[in-house]
C-alpha cells in the first residue's frame, strides 16, 4: 500500500505540491489528471524517491520512502531519452535483472519472455532507435515490469504517441494491470485516458500549490474496449465530472 | 518527442566530413569537372573505389606538382619527391622479408619513437579518461578543477619540455613525461565535459534502475561520454607525435626520428630531413586512421554527439 499524508514540495517560496493526503491500495490502477504544469510529475517524482526533500510523509508497505524504493519502476515520457541507445533493446530490458544476480543466459530469458509479452518479437538484437515511438514505449514498459514491481509509476508514458498507437499501449497497460495486479500510478493530462485507465481518479488543482480537488472512484461496467466503454453513459458522465474539476468549474 | 532523436542523429551524422558530397564539392569547379570525368567517372568503378580515388587524387596532384617543381629547378634544398621517397625507401624500408622489410635504421629509430609515443599516449588516455570522469561527474569538483584545466591546457605543452629535462634529466622518462603532460589535457577536459553532459533523465533512469556505481559507469556515464572522450583523444595523439619529435630533437638522444631530424641537418643531409619528415607525416595519418577506425566501432550510429 502507498500512503501520502500532507506531502508538499516547496522550492524557496515557490510551493509546487501542497498538502497532498492519498491512499493507495494494493493492485489499484490510479490516475493522477491535472492541466499542464500543476505538479504531476514532481509529485511522482517525489513518490519515486527521486527528489529526496519533501514536506510531510511517504510510505510504501509500511516504510518510508527516502531515495528510491525496492520493488519500484517508472516509465518516463520521453522514450528516447530514457531508453539507453548504445544498448540493444534485449540489454534493456535485461538491465535491471543484473541486481538479482541471475546469470546471463537467464537474464536473456527473461527480457526475452518480457518483451514477447509487451507484443514485441524479433526486435531483442535491434537498437531502440532503430524502432517506431510506439514500440521505443513497449520497450521501456517492459524494462519496467521485468522485476515484477509492486508500485509502477507512470509519467504521461503515451502522451508523445498518435492516437491508434496510445489506444493499442493503453489496453496492453490494462492487460498487464489485469494479470500482474500491480498498483500502478499513471499520471496524464488526458481526461478520456484517466476516465478509460483508471481505477480511481485524482485531480489535482492547478499550481502552484497544487492539491487534490477531486478524488473518484471509476465502476465501468465489464472488460473495457476502446469502442464500447468510451460509448457508454457512464463513461461520459465520469469524463464530464473530471472534466469539469479540471477546469475548476 | 521524436525530436531529440532527430536532433541526435543528425549532429551525430554533421561533422562527419568526408561525407562523398562535401569533399566533392570542396574540390575546385575546374578539377571537378575537367580533370576528374576521364580519371573517375568513365572508369565506372563502384562508389568506394571512386571515393578513395578521390580521396587520394589531390595529395597525388600535390605530390607530382612538388616531383615537376624541383626536377625543373633542380635545388639541392628541395630534392624531387621521387628522389625523397626513394631514400626514404633505402633508409627505412629495403630490410629483409623476415624483418617485415624494416631496415636496422628503421629497428633502431622509428620503433623506439613509436615506442615512447605509444607509452605517452597510453598513460595520458588511461589517466585522462579516469580523473576526467572522476572530476566530470561531482559538480563540486569541476567547478574547483575547472580553471586549473584550462589553465594547464593554455600553456603550450613543448615549453613544459624543459622543467621535465630539469627533474628528469635527458632520456626516455623525460620523453615520455613531456608527452603524458602535455597529452593528457585534452583527453580529460573532454571526458570532463562529456561526463559532466550524462542526460539527467538517464541518470535519473539509472537511479530508478537501481545500478551500482560501477553499473552506471560502464553502462550510462562511459557509453554517453564516448563521443567526446575520442574527441579529446584525436586530440592527444596529435599532441603525441608533436612532443615525441618535439623531445627526440634535444640533446642528450641516441636514437628516434627526431634524432634522425637532427643529426641529419647538422650532416647538412636534408634528404634525410624531408624523408623524415613525409615518414612523419604518414605516420600521423596513419595512427589517426587507426583511432578513427576504433572508434567507428566503438561509437556505434544513434549515439549521441552532444548529450
Amino acid at each position: 500500500m502507498l500512503r501520502l499524508d500532507a506531502v508538499g514540495r516547496h522550492y524557496g517560496d515557490h510551493q509546487v505540491l501542497h498538502d497532498i493526503t492519498l491512499t493507495v491500495p494494493d493492485g489499484q490502477l490510479l490516475c493522477v489528471v491535472g492541466p499542464s504544469g500543476c505538479g504531476k510529475s514532481t509529485l511522482l517524482r517525489t513518490i519515486a524517491g527521486l527528489l529526496p526533500a519533501y514536506d510531510g510523509t511517504i510510505t510504501l508497505d509500511g516504510t518510508p520512502v527516502h531515495g528510491v524504493p525496492d520493488n519500484l519502476a517508472v516509465v518516463f515520457q520521453d522514450y528516447a531519452r530514457s531508453l539507453y541507445p548504445w544498448l540493444t533493446v534485449r540489454e534493456n530490458v535485461a538491465l535491471p535483472l543484473r541486481r538479482r544476480g541471475l546469470p546471463r543466459a537467464e537474464r536473456r530469458a527473461e527480457a526475452d519472455r518480457i518483451l514477447a509479452r509487451v507484443g514485441l518479437t524479433d526486435t531483442a538484437r535491434r537498437h531502440p532507435w532503430q524502432l517506431s515511438g510506439g514500440m521505443q514505449q513497449r520497450v521501456a514498459i517492459a524494462r519496467a515490469l521485468v522485476c515484477r514491481p509492486s508500485l509502477l509509476l507512470m509519467d504521461e508514458p503515451f502522451g508523445s504517441l498518435d492516437a491508434q498507437t496510445r489506444e493499442d499501449l493503453e489496453d496492453l497497460l490494462l492487460e498487464v494491470h489485469r494479470t500482474d495486479g500491480a498498483t500502478i500510478v499513471f499520471v496524464t493530462h488526458d481526461i478520456d485516458e484517466s476516465v478509460y485507465l483508471g481505477d480511481r481518479v485524482v485531480v489535482l488543482s492547478p499550481g502552484p500549490g497544487a492539491k487534490v480537488v477531486l478524488d473518484l472512484p471509476v465502476e465501468l461496467p465489464g472488460t473495457r474496449d476502446q469502442i464500447t466503454t468510451r460509448g457508454l453513459a457512464e463513461f461520459v458522465a465520469l469524463r464530464s465530472e473530471v472534466g469539469r474539476a479540471v477546469r475548476n468549474r | 518527442m521524436n525530436q531529440p532523436r532527430t536532433t541526435a542523429s543528425e549532429s551525430a551524422r554533421s561533422p562527419d566530413r568526408r561525407t562523398p558530397a562535401v569533399r566533392h564539392s570542396l574540390l575546385p569547379l575546374a578539377v571537378r569537372h575537367v580533370l576528374l570525368p576521364p580519371l573517375v567517372r568513365r572508369t565506372l568503378a563502384p562508389a568506394p573505389v571512386r571515393h578513395a580515388l578521390l580521396r587520394w587524387f589531390v595529395l597525388a596532384l600535390a605530390v607530382a606538382g612538388w616531383q615537376l617543381v624541383a626536377r625543373a629547378h633542380g635545388s639541392v634544398y628541395f630534392p624531387p619527391s621521387a628522389e625523397i621517397a626513394r631514400h626514404a625507401r633505402d633508409l627505412w624500408f629495403s630490410g629483409p622479408v623476415r624483418h617485415l622489410f624494416l631496415t636496422e635504421d628503421a629497428v633502431a629509430d622509428i620503433l623506439p619513437s613509436l615506442g615512447r609515443m605509444a607509452a605517452g599516449f597510453g598513460i595520458a588516455a588511461v589517466v585522462g579518461i579516469a580523473l576526467g570522469i572522476a572530476v566530470g561527474r561531482s559538480r563540486r569538483v569541476y567547478a574547483l578543477c575547472n580553471p586549473v584545466l584550462q589553465f594547464a591546457r593554455a600553456v603550450p605543452p613543448p615549453a613544459l619540455v624543459p622543467v621535465f629535462v630539469v627533474l628528469l634529466d635527458f632520456g626516455t622518462p623525460m620523453q615520455i613525461a613531456s608527452i603524458v603532460f602535455s597529452a593528457v589535457w585534452p583527453v580529460l577536459i573532454n571526458t570532463a565535459e562529456g561526463a559532466r553532459d550524462t542526460d539527467p533523465l538517464r541518470l535519473e533512469v539509472a537511479a530508478v534502475l537501481r545500478l551500482t556505481p560501477t553499473e552506471r559507469l560502464r553502462f550510462l556515464i562511459l557509453p554517453s561520454a564516448l563521443p567526446r572522450i575520442f574527441a579529446g583523444l584525436r586530440l592527444s595523439l596529435s599532441l603525441s607525435l608533436i612532443l615525441m619529435v618535439f623531445s627526440e630533437l634535444l640533446p642528450g638522444t641516441a636514437n628516434g626520428i627526431g634524432f634522425t631530424l637532427t643529426d641529419a641537418q647538422s650532416r647538412s643531409d636534408l634528404l634525410t630531413v624531408w624523408a623524415a619528415l613525409a615518414l612523419l607525416g604518414t605516420l600521423g595519418y596513419l595512427l589517426n586512421t587507426g583511432l578513427l577506425a576504433v572508434e567507428k566501432r566503438l561509437v556505434g550510429r544513434g549515439r549521441t554527439t552532444t548529450a
